[in-house]
């Protein structure tokens, strides 16, 4: 057992923590070399240190990461938008203009349920069923709007009826194309499809000029 | 290093998950390596190295990002683990009430409870005798002893996990390291 005095030992300590003073290393120094019991005290008190430094570190196992995820609490969902909107902006301003447009053309699918029909000279009008009478040409397209269409004559030109019916008689000609459009989703593509037309009127505007 | 942190914890406050998930990579090894020298068994250290990230994780708003963030992690940790070890056994490491220097000789003597026969400790592996040995030291001479040799953090750190004096730190230093010494000298 070591005799010497607490303070000799405390210096020990110190010195292993380096938070010794030049004056106190010198003072444990001199007294290492005149008592073998510190100096082999010391060495054990080393070794012990460069035991404890020697391990191997020590890694977490896998799906250590995965566990935690799995133990947490629920997330908000406004924290996904946000993630979104922060890794693919350019998705999300898609998403949000596709959002906003749909949204104002199906308030005008829903708002304009009027009656309504493009104006023809030689079309006839009947309650709500717009008639092309036989025997007659209209020049130009169609478009009725919540009604029906009766065609008995010849149309050079396109036909669409939106939430109506069309009837063609056995007489009945229509050179462009010929269209019912019922659902919203239709009306959609049929208000993109004309916008395109409007933005892009040399792509189809050359056939119906022919 | 800690810019980063910071930044992920801002996320994490907002509510981004996936924030969180960057930090617990950053910091699992650490982590798991405490725990697991603190209780010695893989599964617990698991258990509780997991747990602490979740307690860091609902109670992100409390961490004072003016200080470091591995220092608040740890503390959570060895709280935890600490708890469990008082859990787990009764506490019978009384070197608390034994006022000064005597406290070695109390400690030595009842830790010899628990030991094993010399020839099967003389059998070990170094890794699995750093272990046995690491176990062996009272909870709170264990805690700073892990802290400062393993994880090789300054005295002025392990005083802010652990919300102790430096001059307990100390003192808890030198003591674990006197019990290890006695405690090894059959090595």
């Amino acid at each position: 057992m070591n005799t010497c005095q607490e303070p000799v030992i405390h210096l020990m300590h110190a010195y292993l923590d380096g938070d010794i003073s030049r004056e106190e290393e010198q003072v444990l120094q001199k007294h290492l070399l005149e008592c073998e019991l510190c100096r082999e005290m010391m060495d054990e008190l080393k070794m012990s240190a460069l035991f404890l430094k020697d391990t191997a570190p020590i890694q977490a196992p896998e799906g250590f990461v995965s566990g935690v995820m799995a133990r947490l609490p629920k997330e908000k969902s406004q924290a996904g938008f946000q993630r979104l909107l922060r890794r693919h902006p350019l998705v999300a301003a898609a998403a949000l203009f596709l959002l906003l447009m749909s949204a104002t053309l199906f308030s005008s699918y829903s708002n304009n349920q009027q009656f309504s029909f493009t104006k023809q000279p030689n079309l006839i009008v009947d309650g709500e069923t717009v008639v092309v009478p036989a025997g007659e040409v209209v020049k130009g397209d169609i478009v009725v709007k919540n009604g029906n269409l009766r065609i008995e004559g010849e149309v050079n030109g396109n036909v669409t009826v939106i939430r109506g019916s069309k009837y063609m008689a056995s007489t009945a000609v229509v050179t462009g194309k010929s269209e019912e459009i019922d659902q919203a989703f239709d009306w959609l593509w049929y208000k993109i499809k004309s916008t395109v037309k409007d933005i892009f009127p040399s792509s189809d505007g050359e056939k119906q000029g022919e | 290093m800690d810019e980063l942190v910071n930044k992920r914890i801002n996320q994490v406050i907002k509510g981004d998950q996936d924030a969180f998930e960057e930090i617990v990579t950053m910091f699992q090894h650490r982590l798991y390596h405490v725990c697991y020298r603190m209780l010695g068994n893989p599964q617990e250290a698991e258990d509780i190295a997991q747990e602490a990230f979740v307690r860091a994780y609902v109670n992100i708003h409390t961490y004072d990002q003016k200080r470091k963030f591995s220092t608040w992690l740890f503390r959570i940790a060895t709280n935890l683990c600490i708890d469990r070890i008082r859990k787990k056994k009764p506490d019978y490491y009384l070197d608390a009430t034994v006022p000064g220097t005597d406290g070695l000789n109390m400690y030595s003597q009842i830790a010899a409870a628990g030991d094993l026969p010399e020839e099967e400790v003389e059998r070990m592996e170094a890794q699995e005798r750093v272990q046995y040995e690491i176990g062996r030291l009272p909870e709170k001479y264990r805690t700073v002893i892990i802290l400062r040799y393993m994880e090789e953090l300054p005295l002025q750190d392990i005083s802010d996990i652990l919300e102790l004096p430096l001059g307990t730190v100390k003192t808890r230093v030198h003591r674990g390291r006197e019990a290890l010494r006695k405690q090894m000298g059959t090595m």
